[in-house]
């Protein structure tokens, strides 16, 4: 090979590099491993994790133990799916083309918005580019959230908006959902829109027609942050008049994976399409008049517009638009409605034998979907948690890094793979680590 | 053989009363929904989903696979993609339970292989860029891009400086000045020389106290190694300003020339790239970025750190610019770089750059005598030929010659990019491909050279569709399957 | 209309003026048969909202092909005062009859002066032929 090009060595073709760009020694990097060797190693660390199939996992804030369908884990393992890339060449992909439109229908179908795109990174940029939409639709500098939206979301609103002369307003939601009244006094002229989570962050339903309302009156744009496993059993955004809705996709045959890979999920009415970032997939037909599908409204994409594009977005999640697809495609209409009613009905018994005994209670007194938050009388939330660990319960996640007021609370997620028997010995174990210390109380 | 039935959308398959998933009957009291929930606040029917058995939707999908070109399936020299070979066993190991089961707030104690495989990564990564801190919180390169500029907003900012510039060659991909934008800069533009190199001159023209970032692809996105490299780092921190590299191109110099070296302040990974991804059909990749010691404060948090043999996620960080991203951040294609690294090793990973230079090389060698490669007889991963002289003399173009090439069983190259190369291939072959399938290539891309130009208007012929109406699809977009 | 009545930005916008009944001069402005021509294969125009003010050598609209963008200059100052909403859905019309059911929108201009700065047909066809080269 060196001969055809005309090169003398390996080294003479690395000759456009100056000499004092090189480096002159070795990476200073682990050895290298053989397959046996590497997985080994990974079996090693894998073993110094606890997984959520060795302890019985209640934790939620925007990632859940949903179950996964062996279907959607052996169809996304396909190479032809997950070695291929973004389709640039329409002929050469119509696999995942298609499965991009299907996914785009199956979201405008779940969320009742008009138009879905292909996907996003994960629920919260997708929460941010809502807002960069509706900065942009609207001409208007300030946003308006509430604390009931995932902390996390907020961080990264906070962080998106800090150069871009957009003000970030934040309504406190001391009862766990937004008050009506607190929200139209935040909400002004100048408001490009209000961005709520239903249910919320907290597990709790807001009232979200009335909060439509108060967007809308004020000329906002209404974005939602929704939970997709609630479509199936809670009204659907358009009903309440949201105008862009976003979602974490993790739940839809997604695992967990500490935290990513996810999907990020954003739909809106037909009028903001084309400030719609990411991309999109169309159908039309080929010269033979054969129905097929491309990638469309490509001048919004940063490759044709660059510094104006809507976002600075260049791919989607496309595997991860895939395992959705295949999961809706499995689950259908009659099953994600009853997963909602489990989902609803399993966290309602949970909250009540969890808050059977003197020592834990319901923070909020609010009607909630699959999450609820319960306090701690005797302010151990770390101890308590610590001891369901070792009594083989990943419990809750407690909220005092986000919400100081909320030190002695935690949140407790219910999904459709949660049964009553392990909810009973949760109980139990939260019970059983408080008996020795009485509930005590400032009040 | 094709099964066309099963290809039908979703919503053609559907049949009233079929279903695939069954859930368990509910175990705890089945109180009525309207004791539980407001009314209003519950759907009056379920959403209208597709109704079909779990068959049907395993041949709908498995056929529809069929309809994708693939690195597993077909060579995929897909310029400034680096579609290498993604090795099984990183699939398997990422899926394991003690991996994929792990959910994102559970506390550190129950997740130190996890940490301990992250912190790693981070010093590795850290030791490849020359660079001193690294988060890899971002999801994307593109993201990677914008979240090292937001660092630098707040490093500027810190400083006391008001700096509202970011350039970036004509030739950039389309995301810088995109994330320059969202960053909250304004872009600027600065010229290219014909061999894609940046022009230090108009570059100093523009460089001045409003200047908080040059971004470069270096090597450039016609695979050339920029030799002013260090004349232009100096001319930008002259001026105060920072060297951004986008890391797109770093398999070709993995081992061999480290960015930090070369005077970047920062840069960010494509993972999924370079470090065997997988691409996902767009998707999932990361964007971890890499940055000097004076900027780490300012980097995304969390972080993670190692202190007395355990490993923690540390939040307590003041200057840094929070989140742009939630959770950990895309942990699944982490575990993959991380098993690609460990499974190249120090002098495996600069051969992983020496092969790929040297593939992309022998193609160039092979190549130029059928179409004219401009930058000349040299390269590094990937070369930009012209179709520019055969588009003149016989009327065909890059994307006839790229649409001919899949009916011969190749992924085409990417076309028209970049722009400053008219009637632009762009080849990146990999070090992943045999001299055997490079020759085959080459020999595929002769004949097509030789085919009638009103043949190859046809192309492709033997792909599931001929080509598509763009222009339909845009000027009346469907983009969901109606719901009657 | 016909071209030659018409004065051309080298942006390869037209303006055609005339009078409205109360005596106003209304600027009707359109794009090029030369540059609708390069843009091939349209797909969408944006307008701007009646009562928008635009000025000289400023965007105030887009026009985009299947990949590519370009911005639509006003080659005079006023207020918008008509949209030509139709040709959202018929862009056929650009090509067909650029210089007339082709126009875009019509603007209330206050000054003949900024007119002076136009090109007369001629002179924008050789600029034109120029472009080609």
């Amino acid at each position: 090979m060196l001969a055809a090009i005309g090169a003398a060595s390996i080294d003479d073709l690395f000759a456009m590099i100056p000499a004092d760009c090189r480096l002159d020694r070795p990476l200073s990097l682990p050895p290298a491993l053989t397959e046996i060797e590497l997985t080994a190693h990974l079996a090693e660390l894998a073993r110094r994790n606890i997984s959520a199939s060795q302890r019985v996992c209640f934790l939620g804030g925007g990632s859940y133990d949903h179950f996964i369908p062996a279907a959607v884990d052996a169809l996304a393992s396909r190479g032809e799916f997950y070695t291929s890339y973004t389709p640039y060449q329409a002929e050469a992909s119509q696999g995942n083309l298609q499965v991009f439109f299907e996914y785009q229908s199956l979201i405008t179908r779940l969320t009742g918005m008009d138009v879905s795109n292909a996907s996003l990174y994960d629920g919260g940029s997708a929460a941010a580019e809502a807002v960069m939409m509706s900065t942009a639709a609207t001409g208007r500098r300030r946003v308006v959230t509430a604390a009931s939206v995932h902390p996390e979301y907020r961080q990264i609103l906070t962080t998106y908006l800090r150069d871009l002369d957009v003000e970030l307003v934040t309504v406190p939601t001391p009862e766990g959902t937004i008050d009506a009244a607190a929200l139209a006094a935040a909400v002004d002229e100048h408001t490009a829109c209000v961005l709520v989570q239903h249910p919320n962050f907290f597990g709790c339903l807001e009232d979200a027609k009335q909060l439509g309302a108060i967007a809308h009156s004020a000329g906002a744009l209404f974005a939602v942050s929704v939970d997709p496993m609630s479509l199936g059993l809670l009204a659907r955004p358009d009903s309440y008049g949201a105008d862009i809705v976003v979602a974490e996709g993790q739940s839809l045959g997604n695992p967990m994976a500490y935290g990513g890979p996810y999907l990020g999920i954003i739909a809106c009415r037909e009028a903001f399409v084309r400030r719609l970032p990411g991309r999109i997939a169309g159908e039309t037909v080929d010269r033979r008049d054969q129905r097929c599908w491309v990638l469309t409204l490509q001048t919004r994409e940063q490759h044709i517009r660059r510094e104006k594009a809507t976002s600075n977005i260049c791919t989607n999640q496309g595997l991860f638009a895939l395992r959705a697809t295949i999961y809706l495609a499995l689950m259908g209409p009659r099953g994600m409605r009853e997963l909602g009613e489990l989902c609803l009905r399993k966290a309602h018994y949970a909250a009540e034998k969890l808050t059977a005994g003197r020592r834990l209670t319901r923070t909020f007194d609010r009607p909630v979907f699959k999450e609820f938050v319960v306090r701690d009388r005797a302010k151990g939330v770390e101890s308590l948690l610590h001891d369901a660990g070792e009594a083989g319960f990943f419990a809750g996640v407690p909220l005092g890094r986000w919400y100081p007021e909320l030190e002695d609370c935690f949140l407790v997620a219910v999904t459709e793979k949660r049964t009553r028997a392990e909810i009973d010995r949760l109980a139990t174990a939260l019970a059983a680590g408080n008996l020795a210390e009485p509930a005590t109380s400032h009040a | 053989m094709r099964n066309t039935r099963a290809t039908l959308p979703l919503f053609e398959m559907s049949h009233p009363g079929r279903r695939a998933a069954l859930l368990p009957v509910c175990d705890v009291p089945e109180v009525p929904l309207d004791e539980l929930l407001p009314p209003e606040s519950v759907a009056a029917e379920p959403p209208h989903l597709p109704e079909l058995a779990e068959p049907d939707v395993v041949r709908h999908f498995t056929n529809l696979s069929t309809l994708n070109m693939s690195v597993d399936t077909h060579f995929y020299p897909l310029g400034s993609c680096t579609m290498k070979y993604n090795p099984k066993r990183n699939e398997r190991v990422a899926a394991w339970p003690g991996m994929a089961e792990l959910h994102p707030y559970q506390p550190d104690d129950t997740v130190q292989g996890m940490l301990e495989l992250l912190y790693r990564l981070q010093q590795m990564l850290a030791e490849i860029a020359g660079l001193e801190a690294v988060s890899l919180q971002p999801a994307a390169g593109a993201q990677g891009e914008m979240t090292a500029l937001m660092v630098a907003a707040a490093y500027f900012r810190d400083a006391g400086q008001r700096r509202t510039k970011v350039l970036a060659p004509d030739s950039a991909h389309g995301t810088n000045p995109a994330s320059a934008a969202v960053a909250g800069f304004q872009a600027v533009t600065v010229k290219s020389t014909p061999q894609g190199f940046v022009d230090l001159s108009d570059l100093r023209a523009h460089l001045d106290d409003q200047t908080a970032v040059f971004m470069i692809t270096n090597p450039n996105t016609l695979g050339m190694y920029d030799r002013q490299i260090r004349a232009i780092a100096d001319a930008v921190h002259s001026a105060g300003g920072l060297l951004y590299l986008d890391g797109a191109n770093m398999n070709a110099i993995l081992g061999i020339s480290r960015p930090g070296d070369f005077g970047a302040d920062m840069m960010h990974f494509n993972p999924h790239k370079t470090f065997s991804g997988p691409h996902g059909g767009g998707g999932p990749g990361a964007g971890p970025i890499a940055v000097t010691g004076r900027l780490a404060a300012y980097l995304p948090t969390p972080l993670v750190e190692h202190d007395s043999g355990s490993y923690r996620l540390t939040f307590d960080r003041p200057k840094s610019i929070g989140r742009v991203r939630t959770f950990f951040g895309q942990v699944g294609v982490l575990v993959r770089a991380y098993c690609y690294l460990r499974t190249y090793g120090p002098d495996g990973l600069r051969r992983v750059s020496e092969n790929a230079v040297l593939n992309a090389n022998y193609l160039l060698s092979r190549v130029k005598h059928i179409l004219p490669v401009p930058q000349g007889d040299r390269c590094m991963h990937e070369f930009v030929a012209s179709a520019a002289k055969l588009k003149s003399e016989r009327g065909v173009s890059a994307m006839e010659i790229a649409k001919r090439l899949l009916d011969y069983g190749f992924h085409a190259p990417t076309v028209y990019f970049p722009t400053t190369v008219r009637e632009a291939l762009m080849i990146e072959p990999t070090e992943t491909e045999s001299k055997e399938t490079l020759d085959a290539f080459a020999e595929a891309l002769f004949r097509i050279t030789e085919e009638p130009a009103e043949a190859l208007r046809q192309a492709p012929m033997t792909t599931p569709i001929s080509r598509p109406d763009e222009v339909r699809a845009a000027r009346s977009p469907r983009l969901s399957w109606p719901d009657t | 209309m016909t071209p030659d009545k018409l004065l051309f930005a080298k942006t390869h916008e037209w303006v055609a003026v005339a009078p409205d009944a109360a005596g106003v001069k209304i600027a009707t402005i359109g794009v090029s048969a030369f540059a609708l021509e390069a843009l091939t294969d349209l797909v969408h125009i944006e307008l701007p909202k009646v009562g928008r003010t635009v000025k000289a050598g400023e965007p105030f609209g887009e026009i985009e092909s299947v990949k590519a963008v370009s911005d639509l200059y006003s080659p005079v100052s006023g207020e918008v005062v008509a949209i030509h909403d139709a040709l959202i859905d018929r862009l056929e019309t650009l090509g067909s009859d650029p210089y007339g059911e082709g126009w875009m929108v019509k603007v209330r201009i206050t000054s003949d002066t900024e007119l002076k700065a136009l090109l007369d047909y001629p002179t924008y066809q050789k600029q034109c032929a120029e472009e080609n080269h």
